[in-house]
């Protein structure tokens, strides 16, 4: 009776939102107060049900109902309660409630805070946002309900989470970056209600600004979370791996991230108007794109969903009909956009739109990479697999120039070049030269060996730091003491800053691990010792360690360097009760600021002795360090004062 | 005059976009509908792959491919850290007992575990292979347990069952797959 209950709820919150797309629409149209006033309850509403469908879908995951399909092929009586509510999104029916929860989400944040924007306007948004519940909620009800029941044959017991997937990582990973993928509807949502209206003002590009920031936040943190996962889980000692589900989150990051700066431009300076109307729509797109590739199995084929192509179509035909239908309509009602302002060729405009062709250059290479094989095995020219190499390589050289131009746009200024372009000229220069200096002596500090390729990232890095560096320091110096200036500066200026600095940190991180990264697989006895990366690794003892639902075996390693003592590390083997087909490598890792430690247990051997694997990765955790001062830039950005009280007197563009 | 052209030309390029997606989408399109077909393909009709693996009973017995084939049979792969197994394990019993030939396929699983679960539920496999590493399971394309195939006497995949049997979809399609197996 209670798994009904949420289906019944999905279908009300279905039809909930085909007057969500329909009536507030009408009334903005023949403008009907009463009709455009209905937009606010609806999608509160709506978020409501979808709420209360989602929890009684939990509830049967908590009561082990193995009468609903799902939860049988998805969880069993012996998971833990934490594991057991995260299965909720563990498969493919649960995984799209919690799309279109988290769509309801949004729909209702964006009527609930949107105090400021004028409620025709607002209705517009919210339809359009409802034509996109549409259909993922038929999609839901028509090929993958979550509430199917298996009645009258119900199964004993039921199947096992994967147990890659018992992991607090995983519990928060999957909402996350559904929170990022779906919050990019809002700034779809907002461009198409502008091109429908014909009313592409830079008040579009304010309302629609924090939103998008909020999406892309989460999206920066739910891929650096998903890294640091695969990192540590996965015992591989890696953490990118350029795999379609990877790729398919990165593609919308890449255009969210453009996003937001052509907004920032839009809304100082009214220009790349029809630019970020089309990134606002690339970048929901992608998020679309990325569910196709990941639910319909085209790409995966093992893991494909293959054996019911109904979902593929399902999938494809709403992608035509909203990205085909908003690139229709942005090619239609594109001449309205109209860009006041022009802007001289050593202005921050320039280096902005450079910077933006890049990033959708690099948006392009991930999106052919992930596609090519597929369209090759189509065109009858066989299977081939796009490489790691292939990414690594090219994502190199779009590197440069992107962090030369990251660099030095922050100190142009807006609209025309400096009369005097020579002072500037002889900073950069310096600083040029700084950055290689110091890009060259890290590498002498840490490794035993130059090389180039770590080189360039580094003077990339060290490039990025000084210039915005320097940046702060003209802007606080401009009119105050550089100790009152600096606090004087505004959170969205700061938000900058750190949004630059953290690219830098990654850039380090990566530069380091990918060149100086140190691997080895070795057979060892308890007893044994190997030197490696100037560490002395001695595998003291290897014991069973059981747990309350798996066990396993635990090894003990003593790690010194130059004859001194320096930490014990613990790696383990799990195989859980639930699902013994997949032993757990749980890797020890010791971490430091400079460098990670990571061992892995591999298999016993015939001799009593082990496969274990060790890693050395430089400076791998700046990575994700990045990835967390990126995200709290974001986070700063929107809590600016310019944003709390939206209203149109508020924003002066300066 | 001039200004019409332009507006084309402005139009011509914002309907760019629209078309690169339209192309992305026919791929798309038809590789939704490859795949259903490569999926069936792979398994059914072909030869079982070679393979050497170890007998679950007599570990020092080592079986190959031509335990696979001579009569009609099921192979059937299972494992102790799967309940749907155990399940089904009572109704391939009874299946057994009427004559059908099962070979069973012991899959990532612990040899003792396995030996007491036959010790104590009976065992109705004529042979049982034993596939610690999931060797032979990857080459057939097994996704989890319990699967089983239905293979003909020359050893030729005819058809493959994904999840548990019983005497429900034994009666109603699989008992016709398998007495239609020469």
């Amino acid at each position: 009776m209670i798994p009904e209950i949420g289906h019944f709820s999905l279908i009300v919150a279905t039809a909930l939102s085909f007057l969500l797309a329909i009536y507030p629409l009408i009334g903005a149209k023949i403008n009907h107060p009463g009709m455009i006033n209905s937009a606010k309850p609806l999608a509160i509403m709506q978020f409501l049900l979808m709420t209360l469908s989602f929890v009684v879908l939990a509830y049967a995951f908590a009561t082990d109902d193995f009468s609903v399909g799902y939860v049988a092929t998805n969880s069993n009586s012996l998971l833990p309660l934490r594991y057991k509510i995260s299965a909720v999104w563990g498969g493919h029916e649960g995984s799209l409630l919690l799309w279109s929860l988290t769509l309801a989400i949004w729909t209702a944040a964006v009527a609930v805070f949107s105090r400021g924007i004028p409620k025709v306007a607002l209705a517009r948004v919210l339809s359009v946002m409802g034509m996109i519940a549409i259909g993922f909620n038929l999609f839901i009800l028509l090929t993958s309900n979550p509430f199917d029941r298996t009645l009258p044959y119900l199964p004993l017991d039921g199947n096992d989470l994967n147990p890659l997937l018992q992991d607090v990582g995983l519990i928060f990973h999957p909402p996350m970056l559904y929170m990022g993928y779906v919050g990019f509807s809002v700034a779809f949502a907002f461009a198409i209600a502008a091109l429908m209206a014909g009313r592409l003002d830079s008040a579009w590009a304010r309302w629609s600004r924090p939103w998008t920031l909020v999406a892309w936040v989460f999206l920066t943190a739910g891929i650096a979370l998903g890294s640091w996962w695969a990192y540590y889980e996965l015992g591989w000692g890696g953490w990118w791996f350029w795999d379609p589900v990877e790729n398919s989150s990165f593609m919308p990051w890449l255009a969210g991230t453009a996003l937001i700066h052509s907004l920032a431009v839009s809304e100082k300076r009214g220009v790349f108007k029809s630019w970020t109307v089309l990134l606002s729509i690339s970048a929901f797109s992608l998020s679309l794109l990325g569910t196709f590739l990941v639910r319909s199995g085209v790409l995966v084929s093992v893991h494909a969903f293959a054996s019911d192509p109904a979902r593929g179509l399902f999938i494809l035909a709403f992608l035509i009909a909203v990205v085909g239908g908003s690139l229709l309509l942005y090619a239609v009602k594109g001449s309205e956009i109209k860009s006041r302002g022009k802007y001289g060729l050593f202005s921050r405009e320039t280096f902005l739109l450079i910077n933006n062709v890049l990033l959708i250059a690099a948006l392009l290479v991930v999106l052919i990479g992930t596609l090519l094989p597929l369209v090759h095995k189509e065109l009858g020219m066989g299977s081939i697999s796009i490489g790691v190499p292939f990414f690594n390589n090219i994502f190199f050289y779009i590197m440069i120039p992107f962090a030369i131009a990251l660099g030095v746009a922050p100190l142009l200024r807006w609209k025309k070049q400096e009369a005097d372009l020579r002072p500037l000229f002889i900073q950069l220069a310096v600083i040029a030269v700084a950055s290689i200096v110091l890009a060259v002596a890290l590498p002498a500090i840490f490794a035993d060996k130059i090389k180039i390729v770590a080189v360039v990232g580094f003077a990339l890095a060290f490039w990025v730091i000084i210039t915005s560096l320097l940046e702060v320091y003209i802007r606080a110096t401009h009119r105050h003491s550089f100790a009152t200036g600096v606090t004087k500066l505004g959170r969205s200026h700061w938000a900058m800053v750190l949004g630059h600095i953290g690219l830098a940190m990654m850039l380090i991180g990566i530069s380091a691990t990918q060149n100086y990264k140190i691997e080895k697989d070795l057979r060892m006895l308890p007893g044994d010792e190997v030197v490696f990366a100037d560490y002395l690794f001695e595998f003291e003892r290897i014991g069973e360690a059981n747990g309350s639902n798996y066990e396993g075996y635990k090894a003990v390693f003593n790690i010194s360097k130059d004859g001194k003592f320096e930490t014990v590390m613990h790696a383990e083997k799990r195989s859980y009760f639930a699902q013994r087909s997949m032993p757990m490598t749980e890797a020890a890792i010791d971490w430091g600021v400079t460098r990670d430690l990571y061992i892995a247990l591999g298999e016993q051997l015939a001799d009593d002795s082990w496969a274990v694997r060790i890693y050395y990765e430089p400076f791998i955790r700046f990575i994700w360090w990045g990835g967390l001062v990126m995200s709290i830039g974001g986070l700063l950005a929107v809590s600016d004062r310019r944003y709390r009280f939206v209203n149109k007197g508020a924003a002066k563009a300066q | 005059m001039t200004n019409d052209v332009k507006k084309k030309k402005q139009l011509m390029t914002r309907l760019v976009p629209l078309i690169v997606f339209l192309c992305v989408s026919i791929f798309l399109y038809i590789g939704l509908f490859r795949d259903a077909t490569v999926l069936e393909s792979t398994f059914i009709g072909r030869p079982v792959p070679e393979f050497a693996l170890n007998d679950l009973v007599e570990p020092e017995l080592q079986h190959d491919k031509s335990v696979l084939s001579g009569k009609p049979m099921l192979l059937n792969v299972w494992a102790t850290w799967c309940p749907t197994c155990y399940a089904e394990h009572k109704y391939l019993n009874e299946l057994a007992e009427d004559g059908v030939y099962i070979v069973g396929m012991n899959y990532k699983d612990e040899r003792t575990k396995a030996l007491r679960w036959l010790e104590e539920l009976d065992n109705p496999y004529k042979i049982s292979l034993y596939d610690p590493d999931g060797m032979l399971g990857l080459d057939l394309g097994v996704y989890g347990a319990p699967e089983t195939f239905f293979i003909d006497s020359k050893g030729i995949i005819q058809y493959k069952h994904v999840g548990d049997i019983n005497p429900r979809n034994w009666n109603s399609e699989l008992k016709a797959v398998y007495e239609q197996l020469k």
